[in-house]
Formats: C-alpha cells, structure tokens, sequence
C-alpha cells in the first residue's frame, strides 16, 4: 500500500535521520558523506535531520539507537538502519532503496 | 583521577560489595568486587541470569545501591516476571526508581554496517539509566550478544573493553554473564577484559543426576575456595553451598545428651552421650534403627532443643505413625516447630546436592542435633569414596557447630566384621550395635555399646524392646548357656526361680533341724548344769560340816589341855 503510494507519488521525500553523539571525527565524516550523497541525488529526494545524542540522550532509548553514527529511514517501513561513516556512497544509496521502491 | 582511585583501593585492600546470594558472600569473604566489572559464565541454562538479577535485586533492596539491569536478550516484561516466582518484587522496585531495565535491541535484519562506527549510542544509554537511579550496580547480560548483531568484531572488542573501562572508572559494580565457549570460559573471549572476578557456572549430568556448581576461576587480590561448588536454585531463589572439608580444630562439648532411652544413658558413664559427638547406630533390617534415633530427636525436643530429622526413605506422616507405636509422639514437636523432618529419596539430587541441601537446611534450622537415616541408602547409588567424603564432610560440618549427629546404618550382616558398608567407623565418636538375633526359632533384638570415645561405658549386650512404652534395655540373663534373651531368657529365668525356691526351702529346713539340735543341746546343759549346782552345793555343806568338826576338835581339846592342868 505504502509502496504503491510512494510510487504513486515519487516526488514525496524520503525522511532519514542521522543520529550523532557530539562532534566526533566519524560523526562529521557521516555528515559529510550524507551531504555529499543527497547533493549528488536528484534535488528534494530526502530529508535529513540530524539528532545530537549528547544533547539528547532521551532519544537514544526512544529510538533504540546503540551505534554511532547511526542514519535511520523511517518510512517506508521496515525501518532501516545504516551504521557508520557512509563512506561507501553506492552501498548507502543500494540500503536507502531496499523495501521503498 | 581514576588511576589514585584504583591505587589506593588496592593499597587498602579490595573492597567487596555484597551480593546476598546466600552462601556466595562467605565463599568470597565480602562478595564480588566493588566497582569492577566480574564475569559470571556457563552454559545456556546454567543460571548465569539469575545470578546476576540476584545481585542486583539484593543490591536495591538490602544494601540501598540502585541498579541497572542492562538486557541484550530477553524483553523486560519476561525479566520481572522470571523473578517473581522468587519473591523479588522487582516491577516495585522499578516503580520506586531503585532498579532501572535497559533493553538494547538490535536487529541485524534491519541493520546495513558502512564504514567505522563506535558504541557511543550504547554508552549514553547506560549514563542515562545509571544517572536515573543513581545506580552503583550494573547487569549487563548477555553482552556478547551483540556480536551476532554487528558484523565487525574489531570495533566491537574495542568498544566492549572501552565500556568495561568506562563503566570501572564511573565506580560502578558491574555483572556481565557470559555464555561458555568450546575450550574457553566464554565464546567471544571476554574474560580477557574483565581480570578481577570470574565466576563460572556449571551444569552436569552425572548418573541422570543433576549437579549445578559453582566455582570462582578468579579473584584478582583477594583469598577466595577455588574448590567447585554446589549451588540450588529453587523456591528460595540462588544459593551457593560451600561444603569444603573443614579442620578439626571443633569446641570439644561436655555436656551430656539424653538418648532418650534411659536405660542407654545408664549404659553411659555420665548419664548420655557428649554433646556434638556423632552417633552411629547400626543394624540389620528391622533391628530399632530408626525407632532409636526418633528417640534422641524426641528426647532433644523435650529438652526444648531443636532436631532435624533427614529421612531418605519415610516420609514425615509414616515417621510420625511409625514412631506412635512405641510410645513416641513427634508430631507435637512438628506441630512446635521444634522438630523438622525433611524426606528426600536418594536419588533426588547428587550426593553433593544431597550434603549441601543438608548443610543449608541446618544452617536455616540451628538444631542441635541431627539425624540421618539412613545413610547406607546412598551407597547403592554412588562410589563408596564419595559417600565416605561426604559423610565426612557431614560429620565435620555438625562437629564444628557443636550439633549432635545421629546416622543410622544398615548393615547386611551382623556376624564377624563390624565395619559398615561406607567405611564410617573411624568417623564416629560412639557406635550403637543393634542385632536381631536369632535362638531357638525367635529372633530377639539385642544393642551393644561398640564405643563411646571418653565414656566408660557398659560392655554388656542388652536386650532390646521396643513396646507401647518406649524402648527399653534389659540386662540380658546370664546363665550357664551364655547370655540368654527374649523366651530363652525367660524359661532360665522360670528354672533358675524354681531352683531357687527348692533351694530356699531346703536351707530353711536345715534351719529348723540345727534351731532343734540346738535347743535340745541347750536343755541337757541346764540339766547337767543342775547336777553340777547340786553337786556345788553338797560340797559347800561338806565344808561348812568340816570347818564346825575342826572348830569343835580344837575347842574340845582346849578345853581337855585346861582340865589336865587343872
């Protein structure tokens, strides 16, 4: 259902939320890579939202997040969770497609 | 900061955090180490959890350290209701913010591993919780857990050494478990990163008996028994059961006990047997063994002392109906909660299950004495050594806290050898020969006194009956056959009071005759005497006639000499 939608609708954004704990080098490595990743995309594909744990740490338990850095697709379901740096453009880009198309 | 901590920590000695686990605290002299991490591994099944939910549970609710319980596999729901059954109230404690469960879930179904990561997600959580409750105690089980969740055993290795360092520098008192590997105490090798306390935890099947053990692999800076040891886990939760051999260094009672028999306490020089000493009684089937020894815990109770009666063949009503027929009622001193009366088949648990139940249900119970009957119910289904060890450390255990041990044993044949089938003579302080012999087509029961160490005692074989009354001990009759019991003894005793009778009859009669000897005797004395008065008095007159003849001789002749002059 939620599939037919979205390929009903494939401008509707994709919401990913990359969880880091502070400015930690691996953490900037995943923002950049994430950056880089969407800049490369087509325009308007995903949002991003990123969530400081060390500001926060409530939300670690709420979002049961145990790894850092850790970037979490919400929707469509199932959830799906990429750990790491994102170093490896093709393989985020092959994870964030698996179940939403 | 951290490092003068540790420093003078160990200048000071390590200091140990209770775990109320009952026995574990004595066995570690104080417990598992505070603010560090200790391993507690084993197999699946084992109670590596339940260990560790003791500890953390106790922590809260006896000691006012708050815990965290850190779970990796099972949910929190199944975690309180696990413990329930134990009487740990632990969604209260919850309630009451002392004990916080953190679930870390990870699926690797819906996990993709790009490039480096840490567990800094994992760290903040567990800051999180233990700033929550202000907790001086972690669980973390199982954390290997999450090497099936993360593909990179690098970084996990690094991260979990991190978070034992971590959790070490927040002071925290922490319990990972840990399940056993083939060849090494746990899969992924974690007892690498935890080098002050390893406990492992164990499980075997040994003649289709169970024995779960214990035993502490490490304990860095610390004395602790490194033997394996027994531990139970049932309605009264996690308890571990130090059975060591102990030294013979015992206080030495002395007082006397009453056996409850009289008759027997006469047999004893001092009136009963000392205090603390280990009775041995044994017998044939049906010789008064356990009637006996239902005596010396009857007798304890009417002393208002406490006995504990281990029975491993009669259940407690069939010992009460048993003991009824002799006159003996225990079921007042059950009903005082003066006597306990435990039944366990043999069977039921290994041998050193068996001894470590015993020594716990004495140590809860205090008596001050103890019976065991029989103890030859165990040698059919062990090595005679290990019963021999056990029983040992038995006696030992009841030794060292001044309580009377009473064993009963039954022997398969009671001609030539007295040694008993587990080799315990040597053991026991006093031994109680119950025979049941047969003579001339009855069999009779009959007790010796084999020993008694520092009593003089009676060497005489007694008959032994057992009736509505209690039991009681007769001199045996001792005629010119030997020594005689049960109808034997009652027919020499019919002959020796009819002999007795003739004989007194016929001393009487001799009596009589010599009285009448006597008396006739007496009377030709009176007579010969009278002549012999009559005779005294002839010659007295004779005398009195010749003394007037010669007065009356010389006057007349005076009188003659003066008419001549004249």
């Amino acid at each position: 259902m939620i599939d037919d939608a979205l390929g009903a609708a494939p401008s509707e954004p994709l919401k990913l939320v990359l969880y880091i704990a502070g400015q930690t080098p691996k953490s900037l490595a995943a923002i950049a890579n994430l950056e880089r990743i969407c800049a490369e995309t087509e325009p308007g594909k995903y949002v991003v939202e990123v969530i400081d744990l060390k500001k926060d740490p409530k939300l670690a338990r709420e979002h049961n997040i145990v790894a850092i850095p850790t970037l979490v697709r919400q929707l469509p379901v199932p959830i799906r969770k990429i750990i790491g740096d994102l170093s490896d453009r093709e393989k985020v880009l092959v994870h964030l497609k698996v179940g939403a198309e | 900061m951290t490092g003068r901590d540790t420093l003078m920590g160990e200048a000071k000695g390590i200091s140990k955090s209770l775990t109320g686990i009952e026995g574990f605290d004595d066995l570690t002299l104080g417990g598992l180490p505070t603010g560090r991490p200790s391993l507690v591994c084993g197999s699946a099944g084992c109670g590596k959890t339940l260990f560790a939910s003791t500890f953390l549970l106790n922590g809260a609710r006896e000691f006012d350290e708050a815990g965290v319980f850190v779970t990796f596999e099972e949910r929190p729901v199944d975690i309180v209701s696990n413990v329930a059954s134990l009487g740990f109230e632990m969604d209260r404690l919850i309630d009451e913010d002392r004990i916080v469960i953190e679930h870390i879930a990870v699926d690797p179904a819906e996990l993709a591993e790009i490039g480096e990561y840490d567990l800094e997600g994992l760290f903040l959580r567990l800051e999180l919780a233990i700033d929550q409750v202000g907790a001086k105690r972690i669980v973390l089980d199982t954390i290997e857990s999450l090497f099936s969740a993360f593909t990179n055993p690098a970084i996990l290795r690094a991260e979990i050494r991190r978070l034992f360092d971590w959790l070490k520098d927040k002071g925290m008192t922490t319990v990972i478990t840990a399940e056993r590997g083939d060849g090494s105490l746990t899969r992924q090798g974690l007892e690498e990163y935890v080098s002050d306390c390893v406990i492992l935890l164990d499980h075997r099947v040994h003649n289709q008996i169970s024995t779960r053990r214990l035993r502490i692999v490490k304990y860095r800076g610390t004395a602790h028994g490194t033997n394996e040891y027994p531990f139970l886990i049932d309605q009264d939760g996690f308890s571990v059961l130090p059975v060591s051999s102990l030294g013979l260094n015992h206080k030495v009672h002395e007082d006397r006990i009453s056996s409850g028999v009289p008759d027997l306490d006469i047999m004893l020089t001092g009136g009963g047997f000392h205090r603390g000493t280990s009775v041995l009684l044994s017998g044939v089937a049906g010789s008064g063994k356990s009637s006996l020894s239902a005596c010396f815990a009857d007798a304890a109770c009417r002393a208002g002392e406490k006995a504990l009666y281990f029975s491993f063949e009669e259940s407690a009503a069939q010992t009460v109906r048993n003991m009824r027929s002799i006159g003996v009622d225990l079921q007042q001193w059950l009903d005082k909660g003066t006597l306990r009366h435990i039944a366990a088949r043999p069977t039921f648990y290994s041998l050193e299950m068996h001894l470590a139940v015993m020594l716990r249900e004495v140590l809860r119970f205090k008596p001050t004495l103890v019976v065991l009957d029989p103890i030859s119910a165990f040698v059919g289904n062990a090595e005679r050594q290990e019963v021999q060890s056990m029983l040992l450390r038995m006696v030992d255990f009841l030794k060292s806290h001044g309580i009377t041990g009473v064993f009963t044993h039954l022997t398969h044949s009671q001609e030539g050898n007295v040694e008993t089938d587990a080799g315990l003579s040597s053991l026991m302080d006093a031994w109680i020969l119950l025979l049941n012999r047969e003579v001339n087509g009855e069999f009779n029961r009959e007790l010796y006194l084999l020993k008694a160490r520092g009593t003089s005692h009676s060497n005489q074989v007694r008959e032994f009956i057992m009736s509505n009354d209690g039991i009681k001990l007769i001199s045996p009759y001792l005629g010119e056959a030997g020594a005689l019991t049960g109808s034997a003894r009652k027919a020499e005793e019919g002959r020796a009071r009819r002999a007795e009778i003739a004989r007194r009859t016929e001393v009487q009669r001799l009596a009589e005759a010599i009285d009448v000897r006597r008396r006739k005797a007496k009377a030709e004395i009176e007579a010969l005497q009278a002549v012999l008065d009559a005779d005294d008095n002839e010659m007295r007159r004779m005398q009195a006639d010749e003394e007037t003849y010669l007065a009356q001789a010389a006057t007349d002749r005076e009188d003659m000499e003066k008419s001549r002059r004249a």
